[in-house]
């Protein structure tokens, strides 16, 4: 396919879990939804169908700010050129593992906001990456 | 139900080579097994049960027990990465507690070193199955990478510093020096750690545990059996593991499954970490050992740099002799599995059969814990103690 909005579809990542379709449909339109728990109310990650908080099925995606702050990050010193590695903990709570791009490792700290930057992967879904607010 | 004291380990063997090209994985398996066979004086004939994970040829205990001709009335095939030897030496001992297993074998073999795997530094190519894969692939996440995050949250929080994370090293090489058989065989120091090349920030190349071919493997035995064998009994007296999850993206990067598993142990056995006189604490790096050290109750929380510092690992030295083959960092990491070479030291010191250098006096008490997979994503972790009788 030709469409990057419909690129996901393609890529087996993706498409070897079709219950989370809405989440790389969105991410193509660069919303990142979160699975959240209509019971106990907490979005986690990854999304799954079943709350891993509180066990229950009652699930709906709910859109996320796409703003957090760096829970801890490093630099992959080996790899040419080299990337950033990091957690990043969601305003709406819940802890992704990403990268920071658009920034020095130098420049960043823990604690530091960012916000979601949508980017292909490899196989065609939009990953949510990270950079300086 | 209790294993406690129901099962003993009769047989150790840690294979010397670090760099086995000219063998297959299956050669050194067997290799293993009869190894640890010969130092329990038992035989092939004498198994009946057989435990291994997913390092053996075919990733299941079929195709070994068929290589060996194993005569089986219980298998185990726990696949639960480093850590997967220590817990088979729980999963033994309960089946010999049991009844469905007399005298049960463990064996861990390979050759990422000979194959050249990057294992620290290159990003896993994994396939979908694995439900988290699709949301962290792309992300070319790297073991020392995640270490690397895992140490400097655990600075950020606790204070825990370079220097600190270096004791751990060179408390291993000191350990080293005295192992012919040990990949790194040289005395370094904190300043030697400390100005070595960043891998992963802050995580140091002298940070990280060696990449080794080899293997080892265990036999443990009903007691009565133990009795009958002409080697010292160390029975097991506690087990304990869990899988510490990814907590459905609530995840602290500074605590370990150890937290569960070493309370479990401790908890079967009847005794505290005071009462610990050698502990082999996995090290793939060296801040896995203080974070360890603080989930087993060896000191509180946060204090494990502090408590690693000034040589306090050191056999003779410190206050806990740990890892005094050298370890991970130094002696061997076969497969990328440190679980069996913990188990195997821990039963060399409760034998008095640790090189007389590092030898703990009258060790009574010895504990081996670790990890599976990468901590810092879900991960495994086992905790199992033993006693000398």
């Amino acid at each position: 396919m030709s469409d990057a909005s419909s690129a996901w579809k393609d890529d087996p990542f993706a498409a070897a879990y079709p219950e989370t379709a809405e989440f790389w449909d969105a991410a193509a339109r660069g919303r990142l939804l979160l699975r959240t728990c209509s019971d106990c109310g907490k979005a986690h990650w990854y999304p799954r169908v079943i709350c891993p908080l509180c066990g229950s099925a009652n699930l709906r995606w709910a859109e996320a700010s796409g703003r957090g702050t760096i829970y801890a990050f490093t630099v992959a010193r080996k790899a040419e050129p080299t990337y950033i590695l990091a957690y990043v903990t969601l305003a709406e709570g819940p802890r992704l593992m990403t990268n920071i791009v658009d920034a020095r490792f130098e420049d960043l700290r823990i604690g530091q906001e960012v916000s979601v930057r949508f980017q292909p992967a490899a196989e065609g879904r939009m990953m949510p990456f990270f950079a300086p607010a | 139900m209790t294993i406690k004291g129901q099962a003993c380990v009769v047989g150790a063997y840690e294979h010397p080579t670090r760099l086995a090209p000219d063998k297959s994985v299956a050669q050194l398996h067997a290799e293993c097994a009869a190894g640890a066979l010969a130092d329990a004086g038992l035989t092939l004939a004498d198994v009946d049960g057989y435990f291994c994970a997913g390092d053996a040829p075919g990733m299941a205990p079929m195709w070994m027990a068929d290589y060996l001709n194993l005569k089986l009335s219980w298998f185990n095939g726990t696949e639960a990465g480093g850590c997967s030897y220590l817990a088979h030496v729980g999963h033994a001992a309960a089946a010999i507690a049991a009844g469905k297993c007399s005298v049960a074998l463990i064996t861990l073999a390979g050759k990422p070193r000979s194959a050249g795997q990057a294992t620290g530094t290159a990003p896993r190519a994994l396939g979908p199955d694995r439900p988290e894969v699709p949301w962290e692939s792309s992300f070319r996440w790297t073991v020392a990478g995640v270490y690397g995050l895992m140490a400097q949250r655990h600075m950020h929080e606790y204070g825990t510093t370079p220097e600190q994370m270096a004791w751990v090293k060179v408390a291993a090489s000191q350990h080293a020096q005295h192992n012919p058989n040990a990949l790194l065989r040289k005395v370094v120091t904190v300043d030697d750690v400390v100005s070595s090349p960043l891998i992963s920030d802050p995580i140091r190349r002298l940070d990280c545990c060696v990449i080794t071919d080899g293997g080892g493997a265990i036999v443990l035995a009903k007691p009565e059996i133990a009795r009958s064998l002409a080697r010292p009994v160390v029975k097991v007296v506690g087990c304990g593991e869990t899988i510490a999850t990814n907590l459905g993206g609530y995840v602290d990067l500074t605590r370990t499954g150890a937290e569960r598993s070493g309370a479990s142990a401790f908890a079967e056995a009847g005794i505290r970490p005071a009462d610990i006189d050698y502990a082999s604490v996995y090290d793939n790096f060296t801040i896995m050992v203080i974070m360890q050290l603080e989930d087993l109750g060896f000191c509180a929380k946060g204090e494990g740099g502090r408590f690693v510092a000034d040589g306090n690992l050191i056999s003779g030295v410190g206050r806990l002799p740990w890892n005094t083959d050298g370890g991970g960092l130094c002696n061997n990491h076969p497969m990328n599995r440190g679980g069996i070479t913990k188990a195997i030291e821990a039963v060399r010191q409760l034998r008095g059969e640790a090189h007389p250098a590092v030898q703990v006096p009258d060790c009574r008490f010895a504990l081996a814990s670790g990890p599976g997979l990468v901590v810092g994503g879900g991960h495994n972790h086992a905790t199992v103690i033993f006693e000398r009788e």
